[in-house]
């Protein structure tokens, strides 16, 4: 009480001090020749060598080298951070719906966006696939021998994982191709599911470095690198004759777009995903693509033909994300019945 | 002369040797399975393919990157927090005035508060969809998704640290020496130099530590406010995350050592302040 406030102006110089100090930090100019790409947890090699080779690229067109920035997560929460914010020029997520979800919520993607590039603006696809031990064990030939008695498989939460719902979808087709009752089939398979991961990289740790289950349902790519960076020797990936084909979407946040030369590199970014040499990149990092003709033969002959079933077999995103993952669809009465 | 019986004495306030020595291996047990262990398999894991291959990792850009925001981050959080920590501590010790208990309660907040709260609460104060956030935008000042917003996710966090620690000493240390520093003449700011912060400073440097330690280890709110661009808003516990999940365990678990030595110098000056300044540390220490 005694105490003059003199002390407390004492304080404030300091605290004023670091508080500019962190301001000055921040602020740094966005430089024109930077870009953010907002992507999914699986692209991040895909993305870490086309980077590079687009940098290149970029340069040997005439212009000053670019700096180009990832950031890889949960394809639905990066969508999130896209609509509060986070300052992406382009978005390469997993799902149309995502990118749907942003064009909704911020209106920073036209409406339209998935008709303003090749293929539904989907540069490279990727199928769901069985990742199973070495040898393969149990005999996993194709989704009727994943709902035997004895058979553990596993897949993340289709209600909080993009690729969880391909693999539902997946499992649901073959069903519906064989004449059998999907959502019984379906039921059988989740009953085999010991434990639901949230999202796809956690389940792929589960089954490779866990140790736990016979059969990991995952995307391609994903059962690839597994394959690569965990050893050949310890797991096979089993084809099935069904399952879907998975269109990664990308596109152009116009709203983030700050001035012509961004949107320039931009553009450029996105288009040449298409170009022979970025296809050949998705390839060689396990994704199917478009364009074969610089890709090398053995990274194309890896991929056996499979029936893929688009979503609009289901009736479009639209129709089967509340009707098989809303609250109380299909998934729901599915896993609470168990 | 009656007959004593020596070999069933002992003093009241000990046990039995038996229970004195299974409570103590129990403790031991579980300390090792709960805490050793784990702490040496991370070393484990980070040295497995040799030092040079460890060291090397460090040497990744993104990976250096995320050493150099941590340690900006620490750098803009702990100093600030400090400074707030002492202006609390002191309003709260030196002033008598209404709602002082409330005071304290919301300075602990932060404990009790998830850090996903925490960091959801910045996202929605200062995101693109608030007024606020939409203006800063606007302004080419994002918050969130940039290191401003690590570093207020980081301040939140450790915020109670510091004044935590100093409050209690300060209420044991009283007012008189501040007071007759005073009535001697000197000013508010010479008094807070030569009485009150050399009272404090044990407490104040442990408190420093601690806020520090939990400032460089934060992941759950900055993961929330980051966007988790590479080399950019990346901090090392995030990154350690990043590297895990690309099978790059090594780098990884270099990263979580390097985060877990800083852990154990921090405890380590710690223990040695204890033992050195127990007196002036905590006020309820003194009465021992």
């Amino acid at each position: 009480m005694i105490l003059s406030f003199v002390s407390l102006r004492g304080f404030a110089r300091p605290v004023l001090a670091a508080g500019a100090l962190a301001l000055s930090l921040a602020a740094g100019p966005a430089a024109a020749q930077s870009l953010l790409n907002v992507s999914y947890d699986p692209t991040r090699e895909l993305y870490r060598e086309y980077n590079a080779w687009f940098a290149e690229w970029w340069q040997a067109q005439g212009n000053p080298r670019p700096t180009i920035q990832a950031s890889h997560g949960g394809s639905g929460a990066q969508a999130r951070a896209v609509i509060d914010g986070l300052g992406a020029q382009v978005v390469t997520l997993a799902l149309a719906g995502d990118i749907d979800a942003i064009a909704a919520n911020s209106g920073k993607v036209p409406e339209d966006w998935q008709s303003r590039l090749p293929h539904n603006a989907s540069p490279y696809t990727s199928t769901i696939v069985f990742l199973v031990r070495e040898g393969n064990p149990k005999g996993l030939k194709d989704w009727d021998d994943l709902v035997k008695p004895g058979v553990e498989v596993i897949t993340p939460n289709p209600k909080t994982s993009g690729g969880a719902r391909w693999n539902y979808l997946a499992a649901w087709g073959y069903a519906q191709e064989n004449g059998l009752d999907p959502q019984e089939f379906v039921g059988a398979l989740y009953r085999n599911v010991p434990v639901l991961d949230t999202a796809a990289r956690g389940s792929t740790t589960t089954f490779a470095q866990r140790g736990l289950g016979d059969v990991l349902l995952a995307w391609e790519n994903e059962a690839y690198l597994a394959l690569k960076e965990l050893g050949e020797d310890q797991f096979d990936i089993v084809v099935p004759s069904v399952s879907v084909l998975a269109e990664p979407p990308v596109a152009l946040v116009e709203g983030n777009i700050a001035d012509d030369a961004t949107r320039a590199l931009a553009t450029a970014y996105l288009e040449q995903l298409y170009s022979p040499e970025a296809q050949a990149i998705a390839l060689r990092n396990f994704y199917r693509a478009w364009d074969v003709s610089a890709a090398d033969p053995a990274d194309v002959a890896r991929f056996p033909e499979v029936n893929r079933l688009s979503i609009d077999y289901f009736g479009g995103w639209a129709r089967a994300q509340p009707e098989h993952f809303g609250d109380g669809g299909i998934f729901d009465q599915i896993y609470q019945g168990q | 002369m009656t007959d004593i019986t020596p070999t069933r004495w002992r003093p009241a306030t000990t046990e039995p040797a038996l229970v004195k020595w299974s409570l103590t291996g129990l403790c031991l047990a579980v300390l090792t399975v709960l805490l050793f262990a784990p702490l040496i398999a991370v070393f484990d894991e980070a040295l497995r393919r040799g030092w040079a291959f460890a060291l090397a990792s460090l040497g990744d850009p993104d990976a250096q990157s995320a050493i150099r925001l941590t340690l900006v981050v620490a750098a803009i959080s702990v100093p600030l927090n400090a400074a707030f920590g002492i202006a609390a501590a002191w309003a709260i010790t030196k002033f008598d005035w209404r709602g002082k208990a409330w005071v304290i309660t919301l300075i602990d907040l932060p404990f009790s508060v998830s850090p996903v709260v925490a960091g959801l609460l910045f996202v929605l104060m200062f995101g693109a969809n608030s007024a606020l956030g939409g203006w800063l935008v606007a302004n080419g000042f994002p918050v969130v998704f940039a290191v401003p917003g690590i570093v207020l996710a980081t301040m939140f966090i450790t915020f109670p640290f510091v004044a935590r620690e100093l409050i209690p000493v300060m209420l044991e240390q009283g007012r008189a020496e501040e007071e007759a520093a005073l009535t001697l003449g000197a000013s508010g700011w010479r008094t807070f130099l030569t009485v009150t912060l050399p009272n404090i400073r044990w407490a104040l440097l442990y408190g420093v530590l601690l806020c520090n330690a939990r400032a460089m280890g934060e992941f759950g709110a900055v993961a929330v406010v980051s966007g988790k661009i590479r080399g950019q808003t990346t901090t090392m516990p995030l990154m350690i995350e990043m590297f895990y999940n690309e099978y790059l365990s090594v780098a990884a678990f270099t990263m979580a050592s390097v985060l877990a030595l800083l852990a154990l110098v921090t405890l380590t000056l710690k223990s040695a302040l204890e033992w050195r300044y127990a007196d002036q540390l905590a006020a309820t220490h003194r009465h021992h």
